[in-house]
């Protein structure tokens, strides 16, 4: 583990101690998504069945996820730590790469109360979902530390941050929904990967363009 | 600027003589629609509008990736009007496909027609840029952090495009289809001038609007430079 994945690793793990410590955003993105599972379950009427259940979960996941990326760069912008990581020698991509680890450990977390709590107070939840939840949320994470990295850079943060993530998260939305309630869940799993390597690919090369002065 | 401004003027000029021809040859010399009749018309210029918002949208991309690849400062201003432009013309795709579905199937708005969903997608994302825009202070990072936005924006066509598509599978098992009967070669040609006067229009706004936001951008450089 040297090179360029070791510095991932560092940055990944330098997150995750964070947060142990603090305990700032996987408290509150496990509080969040369980109460949205209580409030849909009074929005929806009682005859409306199990498929506008899924697709509420998916409503529940996305939020979720923003919850958590709003604070993703938080830390980086206290002290100026982000100076220092554009600084540091490494290549930059390793601080987009290091962010999208972290916040995919936080939401695969709260997914693995989400699911089970989801299962529990709705409806049971088949492979295809669990492979197009695990493929959306590479997605997720990719595209939102970008775009948290851009609305971080910006005077109102948590404003932006749904704004702009929300119409790139829309394609998720598409294929996690299928993929949980269609009968042929392939196609639309094959939409996500498809999503998460065009995307994964986009952010990685232009994150150095966000942090660089 | 000596040299800019009489071609602008010609441009202007073809482009609004075109719009009148345009406007001529879709109520006299294309045939009216055997199916749709007189609201088919909206046809020659709702499909125009948004190949031109589709093309705003692909030149500020291209020169968002001008501006990462070689530095050049002038980029930034192109790739925002760009965005601009094609902000305006997608809201009119909005509007015009709104008008067309009111007259065609009687609603002002329906999920199933996919083109008009994609435009609705875009128009939220960009105007999302514009908020992103405007709330980072200007200077190189601005031109930075908008230029990649810009660039996921073409990412997000063929994307979006694929899910929304998808997307109907489950959300209308039946789809309409706009098939109308075959295009005449009178209904082709009055298209064709439409579109060309459209993106000629397109491209003199772009001109206009370029010009006052960098005459805007040096003004307030000179403010600055001015200021005690």
């Amino acid at each position: 583990m040297t090179g360029y994945l070791g510095d991932v690793a560092a940055l990944a793990r330098k997150d995750l101690r964070l947060e142990l410590r603090a305990r700032d955003t996987l408290p509150a993105m496990l509080l969040f998504v369980l109460a949205t599972l209580v409030v849909f379950h009074f929005a929806l009427p009682q005859d409306a069945g199990d498929r506008a259940a899924y697709g509420l979960l998916w409503v529940a996941l996305v939020f979720t996820s923003l919850l958590g990326l709003a604070r993703a760069w938080v830390p980086e912008q206290e002290a100026g730590a982000l100076d220092g990581l554009v600084l540091a020698p490494t290549d930059r991509s390793a601080i987009w790469l290091g962010k999208t680890v972290a916040a995919l450990a936080f939401l695969g977390a709260a997914e693995l109360v989400a699911l089970p709590a989801f299962t529990l107070f709705f409806a049971p939840l088949d492979a295809s979902a669990l492979a197009g939840v695990l493929l959306a949320s590479v997605g997720i994470c990719a595209v939102g530390s970008l775009v948290s990295a851009m609305a971080a850079a910006s005077r109102g943060r948590e404003v932006l941050l749904p704004l702009v993530f929300l119409p790139l998260a829309i394609p998720i939305v598409v294929g996690g929904v299928g993929a949980s309630i269609s009968d042929e869940p392939g196609k639309f799993l094959g939409f996500l990967g498809l999503y998460d390597v065009v995307f994964a690919i986009l952010s990685w090369a232009a994150f150095e363009y966000v942090v660089t002065e | 600027m000596s040299i800019t401004k009489p071609s602008l003027t010609v441009l202007a000029t073809v482009a609004a003589t075109l719009s009148g021809v345009a406007v001529a040859m879709i109520f006299f010399v294309a045939p009216e629609d055997a199916d749709q009749g007189l609201s088919q018309k909206i046809f020659y210029v709702h499909v125009p509008i948004a190949l031109t918002a589709y093309a705003c949208f692909g030149l500020a991309a291209w020169k968002a990736f001008r501006l990462l690849t070689t530095r050049g400062l002038r980029y930034d201003l192109e790739s925002y009007t760009g965005v601009h432009q094609g902000t305006i013309f997608g809201a009119l795709t909005l509007v015009t496909g709104s008008i067309w579905a009111k007259a065609s199937w009687g609603v002002w708005w329906t999920w199933s027609s996919n083109q008009l969903v994609l435009f609705l997608v875009l128009f939220l994302f960009y105007c999302a840029y514009f908020m992103l825009r405007f709330s980072i202070e200007p200077g190189p990072r601005r031109e930075r952090i908008s230029a990649v936005y810009a660039l996921f924006g073409v990412a997000l066509v063929p994307v979006s495009f694929l899910a929304i598509r998808l997307a109907s599978d489950f959300i209308h098992p039946t789809v309409f289809t706009r098939d109308g009967p075959q295009m005449t070669g009178e209904m082709f040609a009055a298209f064709c001038v439409s579109w060309a006067a459209i993106t000629l229009l397109a491209y003199v706004m772009y001109r206009v609007e370029l010009a006052g936001k960098r005459t805007d951008a040096n003004l307030r450089e000179l403010r600055e430079a001015l200021a005690p």
